[in-house]
């Protein structure tokens, strides 16, 4: 399933031999990543699949260039990453807006960090928050807003820095399953209007099946890619069709064996 | 049933102007009954532990002489005032008239006092942020400093008395001074603290939209830090309510350290106790001032969460 092109300037994300170690040449040396050889076209949604503690979220980090790979080279759009850009905005599952702030400054900060001014600050703010349907909520606080508005305002500050590849860490997993279920329709809705790429992190099975083109299925410590699985359903999709049922259990068989493997581990920590 | 269907509507229609119309005067009244039931406790609190006092008075338990139970020392305000009056005892040669009334006198002595914990927390607080700040956003800073900053946090401010005394021999200066030096290090301690405990999230999200190390310093980590920075304000105001005392025993003119001192060397517990509940008093009424000040500051934090911080 790997495709191994040539570094290409059509790809969005190109990862080649990226691995990962924490506190490298120390004792506390732990490998985080090993391997990771990953294409991500433009517009196209790829969540990165993995039980807790595999390393997927460091993959997340290196390619919004919080962090550095100690091995290999990550490109975006054919330029090598060595510093966060505006260009791949990350969403965490916490909100992390600013309480300080209202809504629609949280959703300006990117453009007042370039100093943008304040007409045109509120100008983007209300034009993301309009693609997020929270304009009535622009002059809130963040703790005046549920769960799920927050993180749409997280979203809405994302789409405010007109990003071409979203990175989102767990973005839903705090919520309830009913909003998250609404959430990734609206995220869905959202990546179609923008045409940026996803990379999207999650644990879930069914969120992996609702929203992927692409699943990369992760190993667990050092984090690995296992397998990339093509997500053929037809959208919108239905997630009680045999297609979606038969992809489901094809990926919890896979990803059986890497929780077992984990749980042997940490018994052997614990013991 | 027929009858019976209008009326919830009616309810439901009276119950939702009642709300619309009420809801305000509800959320005072409430408020007010809350400050009320708070000041309704504390009097209680007082008046518990006053009762008790004066009942081991009663059985014999509490020696008046020694330990002067609340209506004795109260009673003898009038008689103890004469002893804030400083210029009696500073100013040889002045006569009695000549000198400032009791009350000026008392006056004088709680105001400088106060202004002596004031200005010694705001220049404490003021540089220990600063340095705490710059300690993190400089690495070479940081490791030359903190050792050195975490090894003086452990010091009595007793041992900077004398040092107090060799670099600002009387007056306010030494009194200022041991505030300072008894809260700093540790607010130091505090700031790097609690810049540490900025959410990582509030920080990568800066940097992903392309904030510098200047601006995330700036527009996250500062605002971020200032509620809890005020709550280590609060408890640091009571820091130096204490240290002030000793300082004021030094060769200060006058201050509620001199008064203590002064009761104590004339033996005269009426005084000590009546000082006592006069720093007890403007303490209460300091960290209120300062509890208001950080529901302005803080006007973000949630109602609830706020109250539940203080």
């Amino acid at each position: 399933m790997r495709s191994d092109n040539a570094f290409s300037r059509r790809d969005a994300v190109v990862c080649r031999d990226v691995g990962k170690t924490w506190a490298a040449g120390t004792s506390r040396a732990h490998e985080a990543l090993r391997d990771v050889n990953l294409d991500v076209k433009p517009g196209e949604f790829v969540v990165l699949l993995g039980p807790s503690g595999c390393g997927k979220s460091t993959l997340l980090y290196l390619i919004a260039g919080l962090e550095e790979a100690t091995e290999g080279i990550i490109n975006a759009f054919g330029t090598p990453v060595t510093a966060p850009s505006s260009d791949r905005s990350l969403i965490f599952q916490e909100s992390s807006l600013y309480p300080w702030l209202t809504v629609w400054e949280n959703v300006a900060f990117g453009l007042s960090i370039r100093g943008a001014g304040v007409k045109e600050r509120r100008a983007a703010a209300l034009q993301a928050l309009r693609n997020v349907g929270l304009v009535a909520a622009m002059d809130k606080r963040p703790d005046e807003l549920s769960g799920g508005m927050r993180q749409r305002v997280a979203v809405a500050r994302a789409l405010a820095m007109r990003p071409k590849v979203l990175l989102m860490d767990e973005p839903f997993a705090a919520l309830d399953v009913q909003t998250r279920q609404k959430m990734q329709d609206f995220l869905l809705t959202i990546w179609r209007e923008s045409g940026a790429s996803v990379i999207f992190v999650t644990h879930h099975i069914d969120e992996a099946v609702a929203l992927s083109d692409r699943v990369v299925v992760f190993t667990s410590r050092p984090g690995q890619i296992k397998t990339i699985v093509d997500n053929p359903l037809p959208r919108p999709r239905d997630p009680f069709s045999p297609e979606a049922e038969s992809l489901r259990r094809h990926l919890t068989a896979l990803l059986r064996d890497e929780v077992d493997r984990a749980f042997a581990e940490q018994e052997a920590l614990g013991g | 049933m027929t009858s019976a269907e209008p009326e919830p509507k009616a309810h439901q229609a009276a119950r939702g102007s009642r709300r619309l119309l009420s809801r305000p005067v509800f959320q005072v009244s409430e408020r007010l009954s809350g400050k009320l039931a708070s000041l309704g406790w504390g009097i209680a609190s007082i008046s518990l532990f006053a009762l008790i006092w004066e009942l081991f008075w009663l059985l014999g338990w509490a020696d008046p002489r020694l330990l002067p139970p609340p209506h004795i020392f109260l009673g003898d305000i009038p008689n103890q005032l004469q002893y804030f009056n400083t210029s009696s005892r500073w100013a040889v040669g002045s006569a009695q008239t000549e000198a400032p009334s009791e009350m000026q006198s008392l006056m004088t002595t709680v105001v400088s006092t106060v202004a002596r914990v004031i200005a010694g927390l705001a220049i404490a607080s003021v540089l220990a942020v600063s340095v705490g700040v710059l300690a993190r956003y400089y690495r070479l800073l940081d490791r030359l400093t903190m050792p050195t900053v975490t090894l003086l946090s452990s010091v009595s401010p007793i041992a900077w008395l004398p040092v107090a005394v060799f670099l600002f021999g009387i007056g306010n200066g030494p009194a200022i001074f041991m505030v300072v030096i008894t809260l700093f290090f540790h607010m130091v301690l505090a700031t790097v603290t609690q810049i540490d405990n900025v959410p990582a999230n509030m920080i990568q999200v800066a940097r992903t939209m392309g904030a510098t190390k200047r601006q995330v310093y700036l527009r996250v980590i500062i605002p971020a830090i200032l509620p809890p920075m005020l709550m280590v304000l609060r408890l640091n105001m009571f820091a130096a309510w204490m240290v002030v005392l000793v300082a004021e025993t030094t060769g200060v003119g006058y201050g509620l350290g001199q008064i203590i001192m002064l009761a104590r060397n004339t033996f005269n517990p009426s005084l000590v106790f009546f000082t006592i509940a006069l720093i007890g008093m403007l303490g209460f009424a300091t960290d209120y001032t300062l509890r208001l000040l950080q529901s302005r500051v803080l006007f973000w934090l949630p109602e609830k969460g706020a109250r539940r911080a203080i």
